[in-house]
C-alpha cells in the first residue's frame, strides 16, 4: 500500500536555509546539505528546497546546493523558486533534483507546465499553489510572487488546469494557515485533493503531529509538508510518523 | 566496469552518484562499442516510452541493448528503462519495446473495479513483496522503495516477476529472467533497500567473473 509522505521543506537563500513566518520574517536555520542528511536519517520521505534568493548569484549557488544534496542522499527531492523557463528546469534537474516546482511562472505562462511535462515527464513537474480564502470569491484565490500578488484565478479551477496540462503533483500552501501552527487548512486540502487525480501535498500550518493525521485522514492529502516545526526541533519526522501510524495512517 | 547508457532520457546524475556511493566504477556512454565492452549495463529512463524507443531505435542503441543481453552479461533497466525491456507500451499510442521480457505496459486505470478513483501517478514509497528467490534479492528483507510512474507492466508470465507491490493492481516492481533485470521504482532514490538492490546487481558482475 502506498504510504503517506512527510516532507520537510527547506527555504534556501544564498545557499543557507531560512524559514519565513507568514512569508515575512526570516530566521537562519542552517546548512542545506547537513539538514537534508539529518532529515533523511529521521525517515523523511522526500525533501523540498525552495530557493528564495533574489539575486542571480544566489540562484547559481542553488545549483551547487542541488548537486551537493544529490551526491549525498538517496531520497527524492524537489526544487522550487526562480524556475521561469524550460532552461531553468534543465539546470536544476540535471544538477540532480528529481522534480521542479513551478508557481508564479506557471500562472503567468501555463504552457510552461505542458512544455516541462512533455520534455521531462509529468513526474518531474510540481505546480505549487499559494492559496488564500477570499470572501468575495466565496473560495480560495491564487496568489503569486511569494504570496504578495493576488491573481484572478480560483484555486480549484487552477489546480484542475495544472493537472490537465501535465503537472504530476500539486503543492498546496494555505496562506491563511502558514506560520500559525494551528493545523493545515483541511477544507482547502480536501477540496483540491478531491478535484484532481494527481497527488496533493498539504502545506502551511503544521504545529504538531496530530495536524498531520488530520491532513491525511480528513484533508485527503497524499503528502504533508512542514518547515519550522522540524527545523526548530519542536517535533521530528520520526515522532510524527509513529504518532500518525497509531491513528491508522500508513507510513514508511 | 558498469556502463550507463546515455541516450538523453535518463536520471543519469542520480544513478551515477548512487554507484559512486557504492564505490563501483562506471562510465556513461552512447557509444555502442564501448557499451558492448562493459561488464554490465544500466538502462535508465525518465519520460515517455515512445520518445525513448524513438531515440533508442534511431541511434541503434536498441540493437545494442539486445546484443548485450545475448552476451549473458547483466543488464538492468530502471523505471522507464525497465518498461522498455518489455514487448510494447500503450503510452502515447502503441509502441514496440525491446522485447527482452514478456509483457505489456499499460496505464493505471485510476478507478478500482468498485468504481473508486485513486491518484495517478503512483508516486511515493510503497512496500516490496518478494515473490521468488533471485540473486538480486540476496540477503535483503521486504521494505519500502520510491515509485513514480503512471504506467505499469502487465504480464501473464509470473516467472519474470521477482517482486511486486500493490497499487490497486499488482505492480511488477523487480523483474528478471536470466541476466536481464528491471526495477520499476528508483533504487537510487530508495534509501537503504534501493542501495542494497543496486549493490546486489553490481555484485552479479563479480559472480559472473568468478564463474568464468
Amino acid at each position: 500500500m502506498l504510504t503517506k509522505r512527510i516532507i520537510p521543506c527547506l527555504d534556501v537563500k544564498d545557499g543557507r536555509v531560512v524559514k519565513g513566518v507568514q512569508f515575512v520574517q526570516l530566521r537562519d536555520a542552517g546548512d542545506p546539505v547537513e539538514l537534508a542528511r539529518f532529515y533523511d536519517g529521521q525517515g523523511a520521505d522526500e525533501l523540498v528546497f525552495l530557493d528564495i534568493s533574489a539575486s542571480h548569484e544566489g540562484r547559481k549557488t542553488m545549483v551547487e546546493v542541488v548537486k551537493a544534496v544529490a551526491s549525498e542522499l538517496a531520497i527524492p527531492f524537489t526544487v522550487g523558486g526562480g524556475i521561469n523557463a524550460l532552461d531553468d528546469m534543465k539546470r536544476i534537474l540535471r544538477a540532480g533534483a528529481d522534480k521542479v516546482s513551478l508557481n508564479t511562472a506557471a500562472v503567468n505562462n501555463p504552457d510552461l507546465i505542458t512544455e516541462g511535462a512533455n520534455f521531462f515527464g509529468s513526474q518531474c513537474i510540481v505546480v505549487a499553489i499559494d492559496a488564500k480564502y477570499d470572501e468575495e470569491l466565496g473560495s480560495w484565490r491564487v496568489y503569486t510572487h511569494g504570496g504578495r500578488t493576488p491573481t484572478d484565478l480560483e484555486v480549484i479551477t487552477w489546480a484542475r488546469e495544472a493537472a490537465e496540462r501535465g503537472a504530476g503533483e500539486i503543492l498546496l500552501t494555505s496562506m491563511d494557515s502558514d506560520g500559525e501552527k494551528k493545523g493545515f487548512d483541511i477544507k482547502l486540502t480536501k477540496a483540491v485533493s478531491e478535484a484532481v487525480s494527481i497527488p496533493v501535498i498539504a502545506s502551511g500550518g503544521a504545529g504538531n503531529a496530530d495536524h498531520f493525521a488530520e491532513a491525511f485522514v480528513d484533508g485527503k492529502a497524499d503528502a504533508a509538508l512542514a518547515a519550522s516545526i522540524f527545523h526548530y526541533k519542536e517535533t521530528s519526522v520520526a515522532e510524527v510518523k509513529s504518532f500518525i501510524k497509531e491513528k491508522g495512517v500508513v507510513v514508511r | 566496469m558498469i556502463g550507463i547508457i546515455d541516450y538523453g532520457m535518463g536520471n543519469l546524475f542520480s544513478v551515477s552518484k548512487a554507484l559512486e556511493r557504492l564505490e563501483v566504477p562506471y562510465f556513461l556512454s552512447e557509444n555502442k562499442l564501448e557499451l558492448l565492452e562493459a561488464d554490465a549495463l544500466i538502462l535508465p529512463g525518465v519520460g515517455s516510452f515512445k520518445d525513448a524507443m524513438g531515440i533508442l531505435n534511431s541511434t541503434g542503441l536498441a540493437n545494442l541493448v539486445k546484443e548485450f543481453a545475448d552476451t549473458g552479461k547483466p543488464l538492468l533497466g530502471i523505471c522507464l528503462g525497465m518498461q522498455l525491456l518489455f514487448e510494447s507500451s500503450e503510452e502515447n499510442g502503441l509502441t514496440e519495446g525491446l522485447q527482452l521480457l514478456p509483457g505489456h505496459v499499460r496505464r493505471f486505470p485510476g478507478t478500482t473495479p468498485e468504481g473508486e478513483t485513486y491518484k495517478v501517478p503512483h508516486m511515493g514509497w510503497n512496500r516490496l513483496e518478494f515473490l521468488q528467490g533471485s540473486p538480486i534479492l540476496k540477503g535483503l528483507a521486504e521494505d519500502y522503495v520510491y515509485f513514480v510512474h503512471s504506467y505499469f507492466v502487465d504480464t501473464d508470465e509470473n516467472e519474470v516477476v521477482i517482486s511486486q507491490t500493490s497499487y490497486d493492481v499488482e505492480v511488477p516492481a523487480v523483474v528478471g529472467r536470466g541476466n536481464v533485470f528491471g526495477m520499476q521504482f528508483h533504487p537510487e532514490k530508495s534509501s537503504s533497500l534501493g542501495m542494497a538492490l543496486l549493490r546486489n546487481f553490481t555484485e552479479l558482475v563479480g559472480e559472473r567473473m568468478s564463474v568464468k
